[in-house]
């Protein structure tokens, strides 16, 4: 009996010992990198040197191009929310909407928003599960860009409702009208759960990620009101080795619920449609077609802002040609599916053989709104294959530009499925056009405004980069460890 | 009178060794402080692995319980209703349009759970004091902490004089 439980002991001592091993090695084969990979941190950092640059921006002055984005963003801003609170005050007849197309532009920013809004979680979660470690250095502006994004996605359905102060009727709650409640079996209603879990889970996401780094500032901080401020927002983090246990288990395990949340996310949206009859939005390929295009939309708006905040913030060493090229990459594959996608949708209309399918994409490529649709077809599918040029995805000039073109693309692409499909009705009497109206335009530009007046203030007193996690990787993927390494 | 000796490094890798070198002469380490996360330090230590995936699973069992009676209580047995031609009679033919949002709402109060748990077990709330032991373990320092009443049989000259072979920068008290 003594004997065998002896023997227990002992294997149980060994397997522990090889589990040590094997943990041991997995370490040793995460930190060694391969050679021929590129560094993901260019110059001689040290930890300490990585804290500097990405506490500069919190801790300096702001530069003169910062004021100037940031002013012309303020009075956008200021413009849009007189437009809303125009709206608010007069009622949706301000808008363009008639009886026939009583989905427009609002619908269209909503779709556009969210679809933005997809990257950021898309490269911290779904990137952080298959440990690609380029994502250490856009993680952090790439979430901030969801947070605010979703905002702006959520208003549009918040105003279009009219009565905004009742907006909390989406919410199945008991009511004084008896117990009505809300439609679980639609898709508006999916919505609202898809895009509050969104945000939320996005935003702990965020700010669990953000703790750390703000202990980093509070450490180094020399005026009391700014210690006073990180004291607060970094919530007393220690660094003990505990914490960062469980930092990373949260991580992963918010990683792991998120990856499936962006993609029910958008598959929700396309739902609003899909699950309608009318033509042109009654089709089953929407979901993965969405999916694709939000995260080819969001990538597209992560290299906007990612460009200007590398320049405007001197984060060259971080923000590398290298991220740009891997962005671009993202690009031209989603590009390409959601040009597949619209190919699909174009074929099964005449194969189909329903002849209101048939017009409806007949419609939107030769009618009235020709222009919106080939505008959509030459930003969303023509001009990304330029990625497939070396040359190309790796100058950082043609990455803005043809960034902005998928924005602008995509932003079409809303508008061709939601206007084209609804101006066609049944009954010919009842066609018509759509006509945005200056508060229309206010509003979409004013978010816009809002948007980047958030960025520029997130750029302005957060760390932009996740301090912890890159320098969790500039001894595998440093330049001068790299060098270090291969000289040996 | 201090309660703990410090030994602060400026490199992981020289901490990790020292960490190794301290409890092989049996001193008993009470925690380590890093600017970042350090991975295999827990098996050096003999950290047991934080428990807050289970929570999370436990939190998302309870959502998805909860949605599917919610929308059951709702749309079938409250104030059943009939929008499109498509009545509410059971949950069995109503469950496909109750997926999304049983799946949204187990990933919500999975996620916030475990997020609410983890700021409960790490201490983290607004307003908390900075209880690291050198402002420097948040930038490009990393302390290890021993506690003199844990360590009985052996003095604090003895441990000072073990800690200082472990290559520090910086021996200190607090």
């Amino acid at each position: 009996m003594f004997g065998t439980k002896q023997k227990l002991e002992t294997s149980k001592n060994q397997k522990q010992v090889t589990l040590l091993d094997n943990k041991e090695l997995s370490r040793d084969h995460m930190q060694k990198e391969s050679a021929i990979r590129e560094p993901l941190i260019l110059g001689d950092k040290t930890y300490h040197q990585i804290t500097e640059d990405v506490c500069a921006p919190v801790e300096g002055k702001a530069n003169k191009y910062w004021y100037m984005v940031f002013g012309l963003s303020v009075v956008v801003a200021l413009w849009g929310l007189g437009c809303i609170t125009y709206t608010i005050g007069r009622g949706i007849g301000t808008w363009g909407l008639n009886t026939t197309v009583d989905w427009a532009w609002d619908i269209t920013n909503f779709v556009w928003w969210v679809g933005i809004g997809h990257a950021g979680t898309l490269i911290s979660a779904v990137l952080l599960l298959f440990r690609q470690k380029w994502r250490m250095a856009i993680n952090r502006s790439a979430e901030a860009m969801t947070i605010f994004a979703v905002m702006m996605a959520a208003l549009f359905p918040g105003i279009h409702m009219g009565r905004i102060w009742m907006a909390y009727w989406v919410f199945p709650l008991p009511n004084q009208f008896g117990s009505l409640w809300v439609n679980f079996n639609s898709p508006l209603l999916w919505d609202v759960f898809a895009i509050s879990t969104y945000f939320s889970v996005s935003l702990v996401f965020w700010y669990i990620g953000l703790i750390p780094d703000f202990a980093t500032i509070r450490d180094r901080a020399v005026k009391p009101v700014s210690k006073m401020a990180y004291s607060v927002l970094s919530f007393g983090w220690t660094g003990n080795a505990k914490a960062w246990i469980r930092f990373e288990e949260v991580s992963l395990v918010l990683a792991g619920l998120a990856t499936p949340l962006v993609f029910s996310v958008h598959s929700i949206v396309s739902m609003d449609f899909a699950t309608s009859v009318i033509p042109g939005w009654h089709t089953t390929i929407f979901p993965p077609y969405f999916v694709a295009g939000a995260i080819f939309s969001g990538f597209a708006m992560v290299q906007t802002l990612l460009l200007m905040v590398r320049k405007l913030l001197h984060l060259e060493n971080y923000i590398t040609v290298k991220h740009g090229e891997y962005m671009n990459i993202v690009i031209v594959i989603t590009g390409s599916i959601v040009g597949v996608a619209y190919l699909s949708e174009l074929f099964i209309s005449w194969y189909s053989g329903v002849e209101y399918e048939g017009y409806a994409f007949r419609n939107r490529a030769t009618g009235p709104y020709w222009w919106a649709y080939w505008s959509m077809m030459t930003c969303n599918v023509i001009t990304p294959q330029l990625f497939w040029f070396k040359k190309i995805r790796t100058s950082l000039v043609a990455s803005f530009i043809l960034s902005i073109f998928v924005n602008i693309g995509m932003w079409f692409e809303r508008f061709v499925i939601i206007v084209t499909s609804l101006h066609r009705d049944y009954i010919p009497s009842n066609w018509t056009m759509f006509h945005p109206t200056f508060v229309d335009i206010g509003i979409f530009i004013g978010t816009i405004g809002i948007f980047f007046t958030l960025f520029l203030l997130f750029s302005r007193f957060f760390p932009v980069l996740a301090l912890n996690e890159l320098k969790s990787i500039l001894k595998s993927s440093g330049d001068n460890y790299k060098k270090k390494e291969n000289h040996e | 009178m201090s309660k703990a000796i410090y030994a602060l490094y400026d490199d992981d890798e020289i901490m990790v060794e020292g960490a190794k070198s301290i409890l092989s002469k049996n001193i008993r380490i009470k925690d380590v402080y890093s600017p970042f996360p350090i991975h295999g330090l827990e098996n050096v230590l003999g950290i047991k692995w934080t428990r807050l995936a289970i929570t999370a699973f436990l939190y998302g069992l309870t959502a998805t319980t909860l949605a599917l009676i919610g929308m059951y209580y709702f749309m079938i047995e409250d104030w059943p209703m009939n929008i499109g031609g498509k009545p509410s009679m059971n949950l069995y033919q109503n469950l496909p349009a109750f997926i999304p949002i049983t799946f949204e709402f187990t990933v919500l109060c999975a996620a916030h759970g475990m997020a609410i748990t983890y700021f409960v077990r790490n201490g983290l709330f607004p307003g908390m004091p900075a209880r690291n032991p050198h402002p420097r373990t948040t930038d490009d320092h990393f302390a290890i902490e021993i506690m003199k009443d844990e360590n009985g049989g052996i003095s604090d000259d003895e441990i000072r004089t073990i800690l200082q072979d472990t290559n520090p920068v910086e021996i200190f008290e607090k």
